[in-house]
């Protein structure tokens, strides 16, 4: 079930500077529930560059996190095209282009830190000794060295989300996938985590989308942030944010950061997601 | 400190010890069932007792009439310390091979209820697997699951055991099939339940890694249905023991529990039909015991909090 090796090649000759990760067009995606039809997204425009730190703010039900499971391809849109990498998303998936994160950590809890990480390795079929490399140095990246043996519960919401998060790195995916994934944990926590997710961007160089509902954490990770309105679900502005990208929470202070988090703010109320 | 100005403040109060704390309430209500089976014994027995006085023209006391309900060869409900002792006799005053021995009949029936625990566990798990993964099953299979669990076994066994008689089965294999074909129903709900436990993140995270659905299977979905396996199991032994039970009665078996209980019947020996229950009782309890320490010893290798 491997796509074709031409498909990899198109998906690898797209690294020049300009290249696209994700390229929608048109995309429409309408469920079908029992009190009828919902449109979820509504003719929704959007490209991510490689390397870019984009984040998906608005209220509930602003199809923010369908977006990004179109992208994933765990849903299909009912119109439009969309490229991840210049494939489709489903060659994307099955190529392994994509690490995706959840609101939960969803760790097994029969299996150890070390273990969980592990599993998507040993499903795509990385050998042992890879498998323990590729391991260690993740833990290590999100500080989680000395937990190998430690089973989810013993650890807490934060540490547990980042061993989710060294699960999604460890088979080295170009893109991240992130779906409100500090929206669990308490805002000290959340701050700690949000820096050492910069830093890890930064470090990895990967393109990240991250789905939020909080301003002052969608100002302060991205370079482009996309509000959305809901009714349908629809792109309303899209707000690029130039900060260096070894910014600090430090950053929160500055007028540029306020400016910014204002037009976010007016971007949504302007959708009216707060009428009711 | 304020703990201790709080204890001196209250009244003066008594304190048991942990140990008594601990095993008054379970030795309060086994001694009560005791005295309301003696009364009951009493209760039951008299008539039989008084006419056995009245036949032989013998002069009674009531105390008389007491001790004759609880020592009486026939009795309607035999007394505690009658079973007790009778229990005792028929596990410990024969050797093992002996056909007098409860030992023997004892591991008689366990074997049955081995093997068809084996089986219908078996059968139970593979049934689950083909409902989770094909929902036409489910609906074609399950109606037919649960009526098969409506048909009285009693009335099932003997054409059970003819049909595999005809073909020539005899012996441990039929009774374990029976024992099988009741047990296997708890297990299959268990883990249909189990299996189909996972929760939609778990389940699509799977696919953004693109598993295969042999690797859902066996890194998702089995692991997660082991704890609701050990419920099912632990209620599937007992059913199985029943089973190979029920499966002695009417196919005239010459050894096993069951054939006690029928031999115990037919020539009205209360005491060792009484004697046979408790040898059943005591096999359930152990038999449950293994499963418990079965499901504690997977627990702890599956990381589950101490």
């Amino acid at each position: 079930m491997r796509a074709p090796d031409q498909a990899t090649r198109e998906g690898s000759t797209a690294s020049s500077p300009e290249a696209l990760a994700v390229s929608a067009r048109e995309i429409s995606l309408t469920f079908q529930t029992a009190d009828g039809e919902v449109e979820a997204l509504s003719h929704v425009d959007l490209d991510i560059a490689e390397g870019d730190f984009v984040s998906f703010i608005g209220p509930s039900g602003c199809g923010k996190t369908t977006l990004l499971r179109v992208i994933a391809d765990l849903e299909r849109p009912t119109a439009g095209t969309i490229l991840i990498n210049g494939v489709t998303p489903e060659a994307a998936r099955v190529q392994r282009h994509y690490g995706y994160i959840f609101q939960a950590p969803a760790l097994y809890p029969w299996r150890t830190i070390e273990r969980n990480v592990m599993l998507p390795l040993e499903i795509m079929g990385f050998d042992a000794a890879e498998r323990r490399k590729r391991v260690e140095q993740y833990l290590k990246l999100v500080n989680l060295s000395g937990f190998e043996r430690k089973y989810p519960w013993q650890l807490s919401g934060g540490m547990q989300q980042r061993a989710s998060i060294a699960r999604a790195l460890s088979f080295e995916p170009a893109l991240l996938l992130m779906d409100e994934p500090f929206g669990a944990l308490d805002e000290i926590v959340r701050d700690h985590l949000n820096e050492q997710l910069l830093r890890l961007w930064n470090q990895t160089k990967k393109t990240v989308v991250f789905v939020t509902h909080s301003i002052p954490e969608a100002v302060f990770l991205s370079t482009k942030i996309v509000v959305m309105s809901p009714r349908p679900g629809r792109i309303i502005d899209i707000i690029s944010c130039d900060f260096p990208r070894d910014r600090t929470l430090e950053i929160r202070e500055t007028p540029e950061f306020i400016r910014i988090a204002q037009r976010v703010r007016s971007g949504l109320r302007s959708g009216h997601s707060y009428d009711e | 400190m304020t703990s201790s100005t709080f204890s001196a403040a209250r009244p003066a109060q008594i304190r048991w010890h942990p140990t008594v704390v601990r095993y008054a309430p379970v030795v309060v209500i086994v001694l009560a069932l005791i005295a309301i089976w003696y009364v009951a014994a009493v209760l039951m027995n008299r008539n039989i007792v008084r006419d056995a006085f009245e036949r032989d023209e013998i002069h009674y006391t009531t105390g008389d009439l007491i001790v004759g309900t609880l020592s009486a060869e026939r009795p309607l409900l035999p007394a505690p310390h009658q079973v007790i002792q009778t229990f005792a006799e028929d596990v410990f005053g024969w050797p093992i091979t002996s056909p007098r021995s409860l030992v023997y009949h004892s591991w008689v029936t366990l074997s049955a209820t081995f093997v068809g625990f084996l089986l219908g566990a078996t059968f139970g798990i593979i049934l689950a697997v083909l409902i989770v993964h094909a929902r036409t099953l489910q609906k074609s299979l399950l109606p037919w699951i649960i009526c098969s669990q409506m048909v009285p076994i009693l009335a099932v066994a003997p054409i059970v055991i003819v049909v595999l008689g005809a073909i020539g089965l005899r012996g441990l294999l039929p009774k374990a099939i029976i024992s099988a074909y009741l047990c296997f129903f708890p297990v299959t709900i268990g883990a249909v339940k189990g299996l189909s436990s996972p929760d939609p993140i778990q389940r699509d995270i799977m696919r953004t890694w693109s598993a295969t659905p042999a690797q859902i299977f066996w890194k998702l979905r089995w692991p997660s249905a082991v704890p609701f396996l050990f419920t099912s199991l632990k209620v599937s032994i007992t059913i199985s023991l029943i089973g190979a039970i029920v499966a002695e009665l009417p196919t005239g078996a010459q050894a096993g529990i069951g054939a006690r209980l029928l031999a115990g019947s037919y020539y009205g020996q209360t005491v060792q039909i009484w004697a046979a229950l408790v040898a059943a009782s005591v096999l359930a309890v152990g038999l449950i015991g293994i499963v418990s320490l079965a499901e504690r010893w997977v627990a702890q290798l599956m990381g589950a909090r101490a």
